[in-house]
């Protein structure tokens, strides 16, 4: 199932969430917060196998087009139009340890910053040749990639001139229900990213930082492709004897 | 100085936005020939082990309005109390059970539907069982960081009134926001994001 039958599977309960490093559930620049944030104290408890385990996915069901956002919508012999990128990474988690076996989605805008999604009423035109989703396992080392373009900013309705810099949305399974996460992925030297509210909801600029991939020049394809790092951290697990008591002990 | 710890920090959340279907459920939203199947969509085959039920309900805004375009997985264990996890080390799971699903609110109305099993009781950690649950994550555009909340069961009464999590709610009037409510073989599982009636949400 998961690849690493070698290894002993990773039971122990999850390091707790910094909750400040994660943008509050109200930002009200991003209005939508507003009505949608829940306005009591979440309730906090050690986990339990409940939190500590969650679905596996295995290779099978990635298809050989899943990881090529350029042809994996595209019809025979065509792409999708735009900055051919290659995105890459490791997802690890909080002790630096590459996390394995991993499904990672990825949705994203068309290189005119347009979804192709009924509720996108954007007046940028669609690509015929382009889908904007994909998913990829995590290697033995953490390591991912994909091919696909660079999506475009887009303006969308909050204020009335509220532009979103150019992002890629990622959802990523741990190895545990409790570090399921989404987050957007956004690209070096981009101006609209100091004026995003979604960006804006995190207090600390190290945190934002964190989510902007770098030109990677080492990952390029000459003649074909740039590329952006974008490393991902889950939640750590407490693993060794010491740290493994029962609560109440 | 000392030396540095050698930690990182957690990715920051992000919301999943508007368009999150096209990620996690493409089908759905008509996008056809990437992925065969949109995951999630079902839990069990025919030999699954177990009571089949469903469960259902909206999420609510602050005003009552039902939230049409969120997207909720659900987490739970199988009949036997087992999770299919490489970290259950207290048994097999039932193959043919996968334990874990996802929906999206309707996109009109905003119910949401999953199809499962009754799920047995799961151990906390310090060996007292739990009442019967299902772990739920809920994602949307306007949530920075995803839900997690938990859904028991209303014919469970005995079973809940000994479960460790929900003993440690001291607003006990809360409870209740808990509690998916039996018709049948269905169970109606509202999910309130404000209000006097706001979902008990857990920080796991
Ligand atoms: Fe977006």
């Amino acid at each position: 199932m998961s690849g690493r039958s070698n290894e002993a599977p990773e039971t122990g309960p999850f390091y707790p969430r910094d909750r400040l490093w994660h943008p509050p559930a109200l930002t009200p620049a991003y209005k939508t917060t507003v009505l949608r944030s829940p306005q009591r104290a979440p309730i906090s408890f050690s986990n339990t196998m409940s939190e500590m385990t969650g679905p596996v996915f295995g290779p099978n069901i990635i298809g050989e087009l899943d990881n090529d956002l350029i042809h994996n919508f595209a019809k025979p012999g065509e792409s999708a139009q735009g900055p051919r990128i290659i995105v890459h990474g490791r997802v690890l988690d909080e002790r630096g340890r590459p996390v394995p076996g991993v499904l990672i989605e990825f949705w994203q805008a068309n290189a005119a910053g347009r979804y192709r999604h009924k509720k996108d009423g954007y007046l940028a035109p669609l690509d015929p040749n382009f889908g904007g989703c994909g998913r990829a396992l995590s290697g033995e080392d953490g390591s991912y990639a994909f091919r696909t373009i660079k999506p475009g900013a887009y303006p969308w309705p909050n204020g009335v001139n509220d532009w979103r810099p150019a992002h890629i949305h990622f959802a990523i399974f741990g190895s545990g229900f409790a570090q399921r996460l989404i987050t957007q992925m956004y690209f070096e030297g981009d101006p609209l990213i100091k004026l995003d509210p979604m960006t804006g909801g995190l207090s600390d600029r190290r945190a934002v930082e964190q989510l902007i991939a770098p030109l990677d020049m080492a990952r390029t394809i000459p003649m074909d492709a740039t590329a952006y790092k974008f490393d991902i951290v889950l939640r750590g697990r407490r693993s060794t004897m010491f740290e493994n008591r029962l609560e109440g002990n | 100085m000392p030396q540095a710890l050698d930690t990182l920090k957690e990715t920051p959340s992000q919301t999943a936005g508007p368009y999150v279907h096209i990620g996690l459920m493409p089908n759905f939203v008509g996008i056809h020939g990437a992925h065969a199947e949109d995951l999630g969509g079902r839990m069990l085959n025919d030999k699954a082990k177990g009571q089949r039920i469903a469960i259902e309900g909206h999420v609510f805004d602050g005003t009552g309005e039902p939230l049409r375009d969120c997207v909720i997985e659900i987490w739970q264990a199988d009949a036997a109390g087992l999770y299919p996890s490489p970290s259950e080390t207290r048994g097999t799971a039932d193959p043919n059970f996968a334990g874990w699903g996802r929906a999206a609110a309707d996109p009109q109305s905003g119910l949401y539907r999953f199809e499962t099993i009754k799920p047995g009781r799961v151990p906390f950690p310090d060996g007292r069982l739990q009442g019967p649950h299902v772990s739920l994550w809920i994602v949307a555009r306007g949530i920075n960081l995803g839900l997690n909340t938990r859904m028991y069961f209303s014919d469970e009464a005995e079973a809940n009134a000994a479960d460790p999590i929900l003993l440690r709610i001291e607003h006990r009037t809360r409870v209740p926001t808990l509690i998916g409510t039996r018709t049948g073989d269905s169970y109606r599982f509202d999910i309130h994001l404000q209000g006097p009636d706001e979902t008990v949400f857990f920080d796991i």
